[in-house]
């Protein structure tokens, strides 16, 4: 496992530890330069003025959950799309076949989800 | 020096390159929408203006950094973070030049595409952490916005995959080398079969960086400022910092695909190796100048509503793009 980790790697958990890092520290110089005088009004939720009628946190409609599922179908098949892709100029014409019976496959069920309304923002 | 040290450093490169990106462009931004909307823009601070974004961080990072009662503290606190994250690791996979770059990976487009999708796990953390209706409905859009349109955006570009055989964002540039007839430029967006996936890739790519007439999540007319109503001070700052910095990347990445990267066809390739800010000089200005039709589009076009993006997205664009791959396979398999 380790003799894998190449330079490629490490440059790229750098980008994740220093921008990690980056954060906080500006944070911190701004809270090192700003001025804090919280007062009952700066800290309310902000409405344009007028008074927070009921919690922030109202339920959502299940609308978002039916995209999900299907964003995640999608998403997958893209994943899977690409290595295909890749391989595409060095394979024969059947897997050009093979991968337009998969589309197909996924355009039925995307043709099913429209036809249900699952595609239509309520 | 140590491979530690080095990787330290270019990350350190990176990183200038975003702050410096961000006060660069918000500059860009307010002198262009002034001039659409004839007016000046920014002329005080500075010659025509120029200081003004420096004075304006330096501003951001001296004002008052309110966290409201109601939130939830910590994810209010981690969201600007994990929206910064990404958005800084998608400078790694960038192709300034041959040379010029922080890493050489195989699957550069696929990486530049997974931390792009990073970002609105972010906005939607800000916005559910703030407790304010109006975050809450901009980070909910955000996260439908962003589901709708990451699958046209990975399918849209999938013919140029097919055509070069790899997903190295280097190799793709490579392979818009040289010019048809001795002028008109090798670089993909002068290639029919292109010109959907390019549409379709321009769409997407608004959408995903909250650009208008697809800046729903933030929509100022509707919901004050979206994910973002509850941040102050220097956290705004990082979140709008991202922001500009994902359009950047975006913009390079068009540029890297359809226009043929760090490279004019016009001039010789003992150039690039002549002189080695060339190939990034021209990167940039390309970039620059698809921020540009970025701004202008801003400018110039209404907000659209939710229902007619995730219309857009799932009914037309999705579909579009399955049928333009097959039929770009088959035009691919006929050609060879």
């Amino acid at each position: 496992m380790v003799e894998n980790v190449t330079a490629d790697h490490i440059v790229l958990a750098m980008f994740v530890i220093i921008g990690a890092i980056f954060v906080p520290l500006t944070l911190t110089a701004s809270r090192l330069l700003a001025p804090s005088k919280p007062d009952e009004r700066k800290l309310d939720t902000y409405e344009c003025g007028s008074e927070p009628i009921g919690p922030p946190w109202v339920q959502f409609r299940v609308g978002y959950y039916v995209y999900a599922l299907l964003f995640v179908v999608f998403d997958i098949e893209t994943v899977f799309l690409y290595p295909w892709a890749v391989a595409f100029d060095r394979m024969g014409v059947f897997v050009l076949v093979e991968m337009i019976i998969f589309i197909g496959i996924l355009a039925a069920g995307l043709a099913y989800a429209w036809k249900e309304g699952a595609l239509r923002w309520r | 020096m140590s491979v530690f040290a080095i990787s330290a450093l270019k990350v350190a490169a990176a990183l200038g390159l975003m702050l410096a990106n961000g006060v660069i462009m918000i500059y860009m931004l307010r002198k262009v929408l002034g001039h659409l909307h004839i007016r000046l823009g920014p002329m005080h601070v500075g010659w025509k203006g120029t200081l003004q974004t420096v004075m304006d961080v330096l501003k951001l990072l001296t004002k008052e950094d309110i966290t409201p009662r109601a939130v939830d503290r910590w994810l209010f606190r981690l969201a600007p973070a994990v929206v910064f994250v990404p958005s800084l690791m998608a400078y790694a996979a960038l192709p300034f030049s041959d040379t010029w770059r922080v890493t050489d990976l195989d699957t550069g487009l696929l990486y530049t595409f997974t931390a792009l999708s990073l970002v609105p796990i972010g906005i939607l953390m800000a916005g559910w952490a703030s407790a304010n209706k109006w975050s809450l409905l901009g980070g909910m859009r955000a996260a439908a916005q962003q589901i709708a349109y990451e699958v046209p955006l990975l399918l849209s570009v999938l013919p140029i995959v097919m055509l070069v055989g790899s997903t190295n964002l280097g190799t793709i540039v490579e392979a818009q080398q040289g010019t048809l007839l001795g002028v008109v430029p090798r670089w993909f967006i002068m290639n029919p079969l292109f010109w959907p996936t390019f549409l379709i890739f321009v769409v997407a790519a608004l959408v995903e960086t909250n650009q208008t007439p697809f800046d729903l999540s933030e929509g100022e007319s509707e919901i004050v400022a979206g994910f973002a109503t509850e941040y102050s001070a220097m956290k705004f700052g990082l979140l709008f910092l991202s922001e500009f910095s994902n359009q950047f990347i975006v913009s390079a990445l068009g540029v890297t695909l359809f226009f043929g990267g760090w490279t004019l066809p016009w001039l010789p390739h003992s150039w690039y190796a002549a002189v080695p800010i060339l190939g990034p000089a021209i990167f940039i200005t390309k970039t620059y100048l698809g921020i540009f039709i970025m701004m202008w589009i801003r400018g110039t076009f209404p907000r659209v509503r939710i229902d007619q993006v995730m219309q857009l997205g799932w009914q037309r664009l999705i579909p579009v793009s399955l049928v333009w791959i097959v039929f770009s396979g088959i035009v691919i398999k006929v050609w060879s």
